[in-house]
């Protein structure tokens, strides 16, 4: 090493020792001419290509290394080499999408497939109000790669386009499909003679039977307590409809404090007010509260199905977590039982600057065959979009649960989306109320009020753009 | 000058200063630039607003909040580290009982350096992961000892936005008490053994010893600890963020938070950020400088 490598390694190095105030700035100004779509690969759409991707052109692409890691991504890029034997794959992965990409996205020299998600994940508010994002509607009607005679579109889950979709636009592929439920160990509750409640009201009856057992009913991660937000919401739809989650998602006047969402949220007061917590709870992050849940301490946990693997360490062998809905308020609930919140996640994104979109386009296309999503569901134990994908597939404990839950929920699932449209909204406004509501700080009209308040500030930023959603 | 050092010095000199201008100076300058701006930073597009940042950043509560959690980092933390370390490298330079006429410390002073100076060798990052762990609610080391003496329930620490803010300031003072007392320590052992033992003559006791002699002549010392964490107070954003990440319910927010989280965090504001950012620079500046004023006194040397 010389020294003038030495030099620039240090100052590399001390680039990226700067603090945040540095990297906010490092690269502002740096390129930024709209350089339009010169030096893109384009090539001929035909039957077999239905995008137009130039074979020999070389695709980067970005996985956020997290709980799925990236040997599931390693293996897409084979399978697109394989059809495309003279292009060249250039793989990464970081925890830290936000923060490695951002510079090249303002360069305008993005990669061509992005798996934007994790803590680090680029809020995609900005995105799209940018135009940063390349439109995929051409992917949803290619057709699909091993399945005759359907279009991609067709292959789906239902709610994944629309989950991506931001007015009205498909611009965002989630691949995985998430569940969110209260979590249970079967064995616990078969060890106990416990069953799983159906209303609420025998819920809270057996809460006090599990806590007069010795067993905390509740433990949730106090450190991130939007995930309480879940059930609670859950309830609400459940009650009121999905028009519930429709007014919170198009920041309608006073959405949170509807009928619907008072009635909820003085029913899971109840669990605060009775001390069904397990103590401590709120000074628990996520992985410190799951654990617990995990050693026995706690019975219910709120989750997404992420939780099976998540927990794979440290759960114990025949544990059985098993996710249910919540339970139903009462005859009154326009939804039944078995409605559950699903909805695709796990964002996958190609930049509108890259310079093979057709060729990220394909590489979505091979990961929503039916080979792709196979190979992933095995690789992590995790639900793609693709149905079908799990047919012949042997899953572990958790997942047939979702899966089931899934089937039984059918055409009754519920979503809601103002989680992606303003990222702030959920993360830190109703974040921190569910912290100040289930440690028994603030009564459920002082929640709804300060959830409320929050959707207003993001309401009145005219700053933040507005996403409306029709259904 | 000889013709011959010219070439040498500057190619010693020009190298870091441009590494200095180019990674330091010119961010900074960005900064101001881009404050003016709306930049949402996935893009180069980017229009003048002026100065309407700031006069967002004027009514904003959670800066305001923020702001308020830094003004009683910088009141409590240099005042409780600096008297902390004071009293530790007094302790180890002359807090010794043995051999009434000398000056030394208490027995095994070389131990309690290394301990003292042990959270000094870890990274925040370790730091703030470590505490975690002993301020967790059911598992940690702190509630286990509360538990043990008989508390039924001890508090939720981080949980608690009682507690959470001083638990993390807690862990600052603890993180930086050891780096002053190696500071105090050696600047101590600077001082002159007659002074010492002229007043200990004179039968003065070990508080005046510290009131009278050590104080006054470790006064450059201090003043320059005093700035550096005033300067680490408007800072904290490494624990914090790892520690509540400014929960709960924004208690334990600090500014440096506060404009991470505008741009990487929940939003990306990156105008917005910039224009907080701006803001620290200029509070940061002004704790600096009035440190310095207010601590001016005049030098004593030794002869």
């Amino acid at each position: 090493m010389n020294r003038r490598e030495i030099l620039r390694r240090s100052a590399a190095a001390g680039l990226l020792a700067t603090p945040a105030a540095g990297l906010l700035t490092g690269c502002a100004t740096s390129g930024g001419d709209d350089k339009g779509d010169a030096g893109a690969y384009k090539g001929t759409k035909s039957e077999q290509n239905p995008l137009g991707v130039k074979e020999d052109a070389p695709l980067e692409v970005v996985i956020f290394n997290g709980g799925f890691g990236e040997d599931y991504a390693k293996a897409h890029e084979a399978m697109y080499k394989e059809r495309y034997p003279k292009a060249e794959i250039k793989h990464s992965a970081t925890q830290e999408i936000s923060k490695t990409l951002q510079p090249r996205f303002v360069d305008g020299s993005p990669p061509d497939v992005v798996n934007n998600s994790g803590a680090g994940q680029i809020d995609f508010n900005g995105l799209v109000s940018q135009n940063a994002l390349a439109d995929l509607s051409d992917l949803l009607a290619a057709p699909s790669l091993d399945a005759p005679g359907k279009t991609v579109k067709d292959t789906l889950l239902p709610g994944t386009v629309e989950v991506g979709s931001y007015d009205g636009k498909f611009l965002v592929l989630n691949y995985t499909y998430t569940v969110y439920g209260i979590w249970h160990s079967t064995k616990l509750f078969a060890d106990r003679g416990w069953t799983y409640a159906k209303t609420w009201d025998e819920h809270i009856a057996l809460c006090r039977q599990i806590k007069a057992a010795g067993i905390a009913p509740w433990t949730y991660a106090g450190l991130h307590p939007r995930y309480m937000s879940w059930p609670l919401i859950s309830t609400a739809i459940k009650l009121g409809g999905p028009s519930v989650a429709l007014a919170i998602d198009n920041l309608e006047p006073n959405a949170w404090k509807s009928d619907a969402m008072k009635t909820a949220a003085d029913a899971w007061y109840q669990i605060v007010k009775d001390k069904f917590i397990l103590a401590g709870s709120p000074g628990l992050d996520h992985k410190q509260s799951q654990t617990a849940w995990c050693q026995g301490k706690a019975a219910f946990i709120s989750c997404g199905s992420w939780l099976e693997s998540e927990q794979k360490d440290v759960t114990p062998a025949g544990f059985n977590m098993t996710v249910a809905p919540t339970p139903s308020l009462g005859s009154g609930d326009k939804l039944p039982f078995e409605a559950i919140r699903g909805t695709a996640g796990e964002p996958f994104m190609v930049p509108a600057k890259a310079k093979n979109t057709a060729g990220g386009l394909e590489y979505f296309r091979t990961m929503l065959s039916r080979k792709g999503a196979q190979d992933f569901t095995k690789k992590v134990a995790s639900l793609p979009v693709v149905a079908g994908a799990t047919d012949g597939v042997e899953l572990p404990f958790g997942l047939a649960t979702v899966v089931k839950a899934l089937d039984a929920s059918g055409s009754n699932g519920f979503n809601w989306v103002y989680n992606n449209y303003y990222r702030k909204l959920e993360r830190n406004l109703v974040d921190a109320a569910c912290g100040e509501f289930f440690s028994g700080r603030i009564s459920p009209a002082e929640f709804l009020d300060q959830c409320q308040k929050g959707a207003d500030s993001i309401a009145q930023d005219t700053s933040v753009k507005k996403y409306k959603r029709a259904a | 000058m000889r013709h011959g050092r010219l070439p040498l010095i500057l190619s010693f000199l020009l190298p870091p200063l441009a590494v200095y201008g180019i990674f330091v100076l010119s961010p900074y300058l960005q900064a101001f630039q881009i404050s003016t701006t709306d930049w949402l930073g996935y893009s180069a597009q980017a229009d003048q607003v002026g100065l309407a940042n700031f006069r967002t950043l004027l009514h904003d509560g959670y800066v305001w909040n923020a702001l308020k959690n830094n003004a009683i980092l910088l009141a409590v933390v240099p005042v409780v580290t600096i008297a902390l370390g004071l009293f530790f490298a007094s302790m180890l330079t002359m807090g010794g009982r043995k051999g009434r006429a000398g000056v030394t410390g208490v027995r095994g002073t070389s131990v309690y350096r290394l301990v003292y100076f042990f959270p000094q060798v870890l990274s925040v990052v370790i730091i703030a992961l470590l505490w975690k762990e002993i301020y967790s609610p059911t598992s940690g080391l702190l509630n286990g000892a509360l538990r043990a003496v008989g508390l039924a329930e001890p508090p939720a620490w981080l949980g608690d936005p009682r507690f959470a803010f001083w638990c993390v300031l807690a862990v600052m003072v603890w993180s930086n008490v050891g780096f002053y007392v190696v500071l105090f320590g050696a600047a101590m052992q600077a001082i002159p053994r007659d002074i010492y033992e002229a007043v200990l003559l004179d039968g003065a006791s070990r508080a005046t010893m510290l009131r009278k002699i050590t104080i006054p002549l470790l006064w450059d010392t201090i003043q320059v600890a005093w700035i550096y964490l005033a300067i680490a107070a408007l800072d904290g954003f490494i624990l914090v963020q790892l520690m509540t990440n400014g929960g709960p319910n924004f208690s334990s927010d600090v500014i440096g938070l506060r404009m991470y989280d505008t741009s990487f965090g929940s939003e990306n504001k990156f105008g917005y950020a910039s224009a907080i950012g701006v803001a620290m620079f200029f509070l940061t500046l002004s704790v600096a400088v009035l440190a310095l004023r207010t601590a001016r006194r005049d030098r004593i040397e030794y002869s």
